[in-house]
């Protein structure tokens, strides 16, 4: 009986293969996640379930941050219209399953790039949208200046399945101090815990100390330390396989930081149109076809600028402004000493 | 053999086979499809990540597989002991619910309404953060007999470090095997004499003496380390030695009994109301006195009916445990389909062993309780 299943489950797998074949050799020229996302109409973009600065919902229901302005973008570009993206908060538990069955496109939710993640689970990173570094936070009445001040018996709050519990490991393993992590699913019940005295210390990527800090009863009384235990170069995530949707989301992001570099704002977008600057002239469409390598129309860049407007602006209005990390650090651009460095559009 | 009977069961297996077929056959092109790989090959690697309270030795340095062990320990744990106070408060509760003091049935009835109708999690979550918020600090906690610390970090409590701890436990055996035998011979008497012996005054002494005797002539020897507070920094402290309890452990087991202990109570009151009236009036003419009447008559009749509905309690216990995720303790879905999915992306190969060890735990509750339940059906003679 087995025997034969196994013969009829090639066969079909055969049948399949031959299928898909055929087909997938007309659509090669467009990508399935492009055609999906114009036939529904609206982009599906998965976020963190509340990051302020990153991806936060407002009482509306209004998603901002720049993680969100990066789903924006893509929306702009494909669709022509910024709010045609449909969030959906995920955990850090839930949010690459999501993206490999299918139920989102983008993953835009402050993930690391690693290797094995890159590699192993059928992922493929397409740039950086902030260079993070995880920090620790204590209480100022501890007394605490540094990490160096930690002693053993330690208990340090922080996410499960994240990057931040190895990296903690690899830090109190390398000083030899004995310590206990205590980790929760969700971001809130974590700033609880460490709120209430469970935890001497909580770790994270330091934006997000810095956006989580507010929630505290009185974040007057808590410190972060100076040091940096890790590299986090936080960035969007598509499915591996679509190299056409790879492209639109990573360039939809370089979009943005290159705007900044010539000086295009959602302001002044439209008259840089007839810039002397052939670089500037490109990246608002009115100079070569980049776009139709994307499968886009000329206009997917000026779009992006005019309503999400460039990579300066969106961290102005999420991080900057909100008080959240007003000093840019490495997030600036290259030519003002930061590491934003993007390849040239053209 | 009737065509007409077997050609509906193979059809049904048949269907059963396409349908797992389909699935895992679907779920095989997927996967290969995102250049995913499957295999169990990861469990063997180095975990390199750390768990806040295991009960066997283990850091990042073990493997995955170490790592499973440890959260399936832990499920296990609280799984225990939120079975055994469920049941001691669900059959004191379920007793009172019984009770003719208009004061005693009513205090019953309130916490077995109150509880059983709010969601377990929002429970969990109550029980943890207030837990957090009404405990001291260490440096603050009143020490209760001297030894015992319940602190925000845990409850510390003194260990005992043993010297010839082997001897000990075999003293131990040794006294159950010889009550088991105490037993036996007393129940060969009463058939046969008709005179009873004293079985459980001799059991508690057995269990008093054998042990006592290895501390004076087998070289057993316990000492007691007590926990004492240790300075982290200048306004942080904890307590260094002894055992610590995390206070996810306290609240997740206080949440789980007090929540399971409704539904028990509701069985252990059906069962005893459900021993008719005569029965107690019959056995009482007989002569027996009333706690015979209750061991002898009722109890055995009530358990019956209580045993089944029981079992399921205990099963919906064990598998809520898995709500621990959300408080931080290390229980098999927070330390396994939690973090260790999370570091390796190995979806299916993870949840599948856990599915399947959640069914084995299960499983094995219910045949003991089967079991149990068997040898205490009425044995038709």
């Amino acid at each position: 009986m087995f025997k034969y299943l196994k013969q009829l489950t090639s066969l079909v797998a055969m049948v399949a293969v031959l299928f898909t074949f055929t087909t997938e050799t007309m659509a090669a020229k467009k990508s399935k996640t492009l055609k999906n996302t114009q036939k529904k109409g609206f982009v599906r973009c998965g976020v963190s379930q509340g990051l302020p600065g990153f991806s936060n919902a407002d009482a509306a229901g209004n998603w901002t941050g720049v993680d969100v302005d990066v789903c924006r973008a893509v929306a702009a570009a494909v669709l022509g219209d910024a709010n045609k993206v449909k969030f959906t908060p995920l955990s850090a538990k839930e949010r690459f399953t999501a993206l490999t069955s299918n139920e989102i496109d983008i993953l835009s939710r402050n993930t690391t790039w690693t290797l094995s993640r890159d590699a192993d689970i059928g992922l493929t990173f397409v740039g950086v949208n902030f260079y993070d570094g995880q920090g620790f936070m204590v209480r100022k009445n501890s007394g605490i200046s540094s990490v160096n001040d930690f002693k053993d018996g330690v208990s340090a709050c922080t996410n499960l399945g994240t990057t931040t519990e190895l990296n903690m490991r690899d830090f109190f393993n390398s000083k030899g101090i004995k310590y206990e992590p205590v980790t929760f699913e969700k971001a809130d019940e974590v700033v609880a815990a460490y709120d209430a005295g469970r935890c001497d210390t909580y770790t994270t990527d330091k934006s997000g100390l810095a956006a989580q800090r507010i929630k505290l009863s009185s974040p007057d009384d808590h410190i972060v330390l100076p040091e940096t235990i890790s590299k986090e170069p936080l960035g969007p995530v598509v499915r591996q396989g679509d190299s056409v949707w790879e492209d639109i989301v990573r360039w939809s992001l370089n979009t943005m930081i290159e705007a900044e570099e010539y000086g295009v704002t959602s302001a002044n977008a439209d008259s840089m149109k007839t810039s002397d600057n052939p670089a500037v002239k490109r990246l608002v469409g009115a100079e070569g076809e980049l776009g139709a390598a994307l499968g886009l129309d000329n206009d997917w860049s000026l779009r992006i600028i005019k309503q999400v407007g460039n990579y300066g602006e969106s961290y102005k209005r999420n991080i900057a402004d909100t008080g959240i990390l007003p000093d840019r650090g490495p997030n600036e651009l290259w030519t003002k000493g930061g590491i934003l460095y993007v390849p040239p559009a053209r | 053999m009737n065509i007409k009977k077997i050609l509906p069961q193979l059809l049904t297996l048949l269907a059963v086979i396409l349908i797992f077929g389909f699935f895992s056959y679907n779920a095989q092109v997927n996967m290969e499809n995102r250049g995913i790989t499957f295999g169990y090959g990861f469990l063997s690697q180095e975990s390199s990540f750390d768990v806040q309270f295991s009960l066997i030795e283990y850091d990042g340095s073990h493997s995955y597989f170490r790592a499973y062990l440890v959260g399936l320990l832990n499920t296990i744990l609280v799984s225990v002991i939120g079975i055994i106070f469920a049941t001691i408060i669900g059959v004191v509760v379920g007793i009172a619910r019984l009770s003719n003091n208009y004061l005693i049935n009513k205090t019953a009835a309130v916490y077995v309404e109150f509880f059983r109708n709010i969601p377990l999690l929002l429970q969990i979550f109550f029980w943890y953060f207030a837990a957090l918020r009404a405990l001291p600090l260490p440096q603050d906690t009143e020490p209760m007999f001297g030894v015992f610390f319940l602190t925000i970090k845990g409850f510390f409590v003194p260990a005992f470090v043993w010297n010839n701890l082997d001897i000990f436990i075999y003293s131990i055996i040794a006294a159950v095997i010889s009550i088991i035998f105490v037993r036996i011979y007393a129940k060969k008497k009463q058939e046969n004499e008709g005179i009873q012996t004293p079985v459980l005054s001799i059991s508690i002494g057995l269990l008093l003496i054998l042990p006592i005797l290895s501390f004076l002539f087998g070289g057993v020897d316990a000492s007691v380390e007590v926990p004492v507070i240790k300075q982290l920094s200048q306004s942080g402290f904890t307590y260094d030695g002894g055992i610590k309890l995390p206070p996810e452990l306290i609240s997740l087991a206080l949440a789980l009994s007090l929540y399971t202990a409704t539904f028990i109570a509701e069985c252990v009151r059906a069962g005893v109301q459900g021993v008719s009236k005569g029965q107690k009036e019959a056995a009482a003419s007989i002569g027996l006195t009333p706690n015979q009447v209750l061991k002898l008559v009722v109890m055995p009749q009530a358990l019956r009916i209580i045993i089944p509905p029981t079992t399921n309690q205990y099963l919906n216990l064990t598998k809520n445990s898995s709500l621990a995720a959300a408080i931080a303790y290390p229980d098999l879905v927070l330390v396994f389909a939690g973090t260790a999915l999370m570091q390796t992306g190995r979806a299916i190969e993870i949840v599948s062993i856990t599915m399947l060890t959640y069914l084995s735990l299960s499983i094995s509750i219910s045949i003991f309780m089967n079991w149990y339940n068997k040898k205490i059906a009425i044995k038709e003679k």
